[in-house]
């Protein structure tokens, strides 16, 4: 056999696997799912078809355009909320914490968490929110609240503090990546130039940075917009997520054809996201090489 | 006159009680070029560092033009800085690069136009004004970095290793350009180089640097005619050191028995006496070669085999074994090509002169 056939050979049979499993578990279900999205409901299951009337349903109905919007308004809320607790955070481990133990110990605080369940972690919000929640008894005991009040718990607030709680890590690590990957001499250069440290900042720091806030968006924007559990938790009839609706379609509603078009709808959203989010990051001009 | 950089009895140290430099007195006057030289570790990038603001000295003072800077920060210092990396921007392009402090300090927009690009046909990079940094070649980078320190019009110019990554070529290209700079622009220049070549060629003073503290500060010349110290000498150019006792004095030379051998050198130093060990110290161009036979009455010279022979080009370096084992460089220079007839070959016996001047003497421990 000659030497370039077997090579050819080779490589086919080491993509082979990964290639399959890509097939098997992402193209054909994702190819299932968009098909019954064109299926029509018909009681009690669905008959094939190909027909928008789901699709037209979604943006017709404002029930379901709202959870969209919300689903987009929650994601936004917890994408900005996770970048201003992780810039500082990050900044603050790559440029002040001189000792390198140190800083390792802070960044492994903030990976840890990603180890613990995430079911586990929502949930250790419920009892910090809750009526008889832990909020509440330090409220009531320092006097502020004269009884427990119900207003942390069951809805947005709730959903953004827990999502935000759970997806921070994401945010940090590329900020922090990004952070460390600017050269040091690049900030002396630019105080050298007679530019003060919050200008410095400004133009030299945060510009460099934004691949990491970019990816770190990405991240907690996509994840939060297909989550259901937090909803499902700590959420309460206004915490009502797309996925949620999603979930309920192919449960109890029995509406495959819509829950596909629903989770298609979804898919197109984020994938616009990330392409996006890709895009700038390649226009960023931002090559440190 | 008032040097126009002080550095007065600075010491600083880094955790781990590393002292990079050691109450370190330099004064530099306006308009000089004056090159830190030092192996790594010797404190020579602190006190460039010290002098720009990116460290500050555990005790002594910083003065520029007479005013104490000690604790200014680097953003208030009319001194600027050519980084070893360059340390260009990569998120702007050459232009936005070289006008970036005058712009951002808010200095007019014309204003900065027309200073930018001033700065850029005094490097001669007008026609990359627009390109990013990342599509120019090393030497280019380092133009846009030398103009982005000049547009601000310092005081002082500080280089931090400039040439040290490019090639050679191009690095002896940019020694003769910067010295054109230097005295066009006839501003101050402090330069960091661990490369005594560089220092040699380019600096009207070189500080050598050994430790913290300073070895010996002077002209090139100075330095490697006069070296204040054996650590000098090997340091500037190649140097050959033999050691021997002191026989006997005289009021301008001195008697060395080196190995049974007595070598006469000039001395007008009254710091040493008889039974003195001390190193001799000769350069390989001030010393010469001869046959064994040749040697017969001849004084101040000393048997060896030739061990290796290394061609320079424009001179050949021979590599002698004195009978004590030392080794001894002697160059030959080859100035036409019948001079090649005069080179020996590897296993020859031979002799090198020690030359009554011109040889250097250190006592190394006293009698």
């Amino acid at each position: 056999m000659k030497l370039a056939t077997r090579n050819k050979l080779t490589s086919a049979g080491i993509l082979s696997v990964p290639v399959i499993w890509t097939l098997v578990f992402l193209f054909v279900p994702y190819a299932i799912i968009f098909t019954y999205s064109f299926y029509l409901k018909q009681f009690p299951t669905f008959v094939p078809a190909f027909q928008f009337g789901n699709y037209l349903l979604i943006f017709n109905d404002p029930q379901y355009l709202q959870v969209l919007l919300r689903t987009a308004k929650i994601a936004l809320t917890v994408a900005v909320s996770a970048l201003v607790l992780a810039y500082p955070l990050a900044y603050f481990l790559v440029f002040k914490v001189q000792s390198k133990k140190t800083r390792l110990i802070l960044y492994m605080a903030v990976i840890v968490p990603l180890w613990v369940s995430y079911l586990l972690r929502a949930y250790t919000w419920k009892t910090i929110l809750g009526s008889q929640g832990v909020l509440n008894s330090f409220l009531v005991m320092i006097g502020i609240l004269e009884e427990p009040s119900d207003i942390f718990l069951y809805n947005q607030f709730s959903m953004v503090v827990t999502l935000t709680y759970i997806f921070v890590p994401f945010m940090v690590m590329p900020i922090y990546a990004a952070l460390e990957k600017i050269p040091r001499n690049l900030v002396e250069a630019s105080k050298d130039l007679g530019v003060g440290p919050f200008r410095t900042f400004l133009s030299v720091t945060l510009p460099l940075s934004t691949p990491g806030i970019v990816a770190g968006a990405t991240f907690t924007y996509c994840l939060t917009f297909g989550d259901f559990i937090a909803s499902f938790l700590v959420g309460g009839p206004n915490g009502l997520m797309v996925a949620n609706v999603i979930t309920s379609q192919f449960g109890a509603a029995l509406n495959w054809p819509l829950g596909s078009a629903l989770a298609i709808v979804m898919l197109v959203v984020v994938l616009i996201i990330i392409s996006l989010s890709d895009r700038i990051e390649r226009s960023g001009k931002l090559d440190l090489a | 006159m008032q040097p126009i950089v002080n550095v007065s009895s600075v010491t600083k140290s880094f955790p781990g009680g590393l002292v990079a430099v050691n109450n370190v007195d330099l004064q530099v006057n306006e308009g000089e070029f004056v090159t830190l030289l030092g192996p790594s570790g010797c404190g020579k990038s602190t006190i460039l560092r010290m002098i720009a603001g990116f460290e500050s000295p555990d005790s002594g003072s910083i003065f520029l033009a007479g005013d104490d800077v000690t604790e200014l920060p680097p953003y208030r210092r009319d001194v600027n800085m050519v980084f070893q990396d360059y340390a260009l921007f990569p998120h702007m392009n050459v232009r936005q690069n070289v006008g970036y402090g005058l712009r951002v300090t808010g200095v007019a927009k014309e204003e900065v136009s027309i200073k930018v690009d001033a700065a850029l046909a005094l490097v001669e990079l007008s026609d990359k004004a627009n390109n990013q940094p990342a599509q120019l070649s090393g030497g280019q980078r380092q133009r846009v970095s030398l103009a982005r320190a000049l547009v601000r019009n310092p005081k002082v110019l500080l280089l931090d290793e400039p040439l040290s990554a490019l090639d050679a070529n191009l690095r002896d290209a940019m020694q003769v350009e910067l010295k054109h700079l230097h005295q066009k622009l006839g501003i101050t220049f402090i330069m960091v180089t661990h490369d005594q070549t560089e220092a040699l060629a380019m600096a009207d003073r070189i500080v050598l640097m050994q430790d913290g503290t300073v070895a010996q500060s002077g002209t090139p010349a100075e330095l490697y005619d006069r070296p204040a110290t054996p650590y000098v000498a090997r340091f500037i150019g190649k140097s050959n050191f033999v050691s021997g006792v002191i026989q006997a004095t005289r009021a301008d030379s001195v008697d060395v028995n080196v190995d049974g051998k007595i070598l006469k050198v000039d001395y007008s130093g009254n710091n040493i006496q008889e039974g003195d060990y001390v190193s001799l110290c000769v350069r390989p161009e001030k010393s010469s070669l001869a046959t064994k036979d040749s040697t017969k009455g001849k004084s101040n010279m000393l048997p060896g085999v030739v061990s290796e022979i290394l061609f320079h080009g424009a001179n050949v370096r021979v590599e002698v074994e004195l009978n004590d084992n030392t080794p001894f460089f002697v160059d030959i220079q080859l100035q036409s090509n019948s001079h090649y007839e005069t080179v020996p070959t590897i296993g020859e016996a031979v002799t090198v002169k020690i030359p009554t001047g011109n040889t250097l003497l250190f006592v190394t421990q006293t009698g």
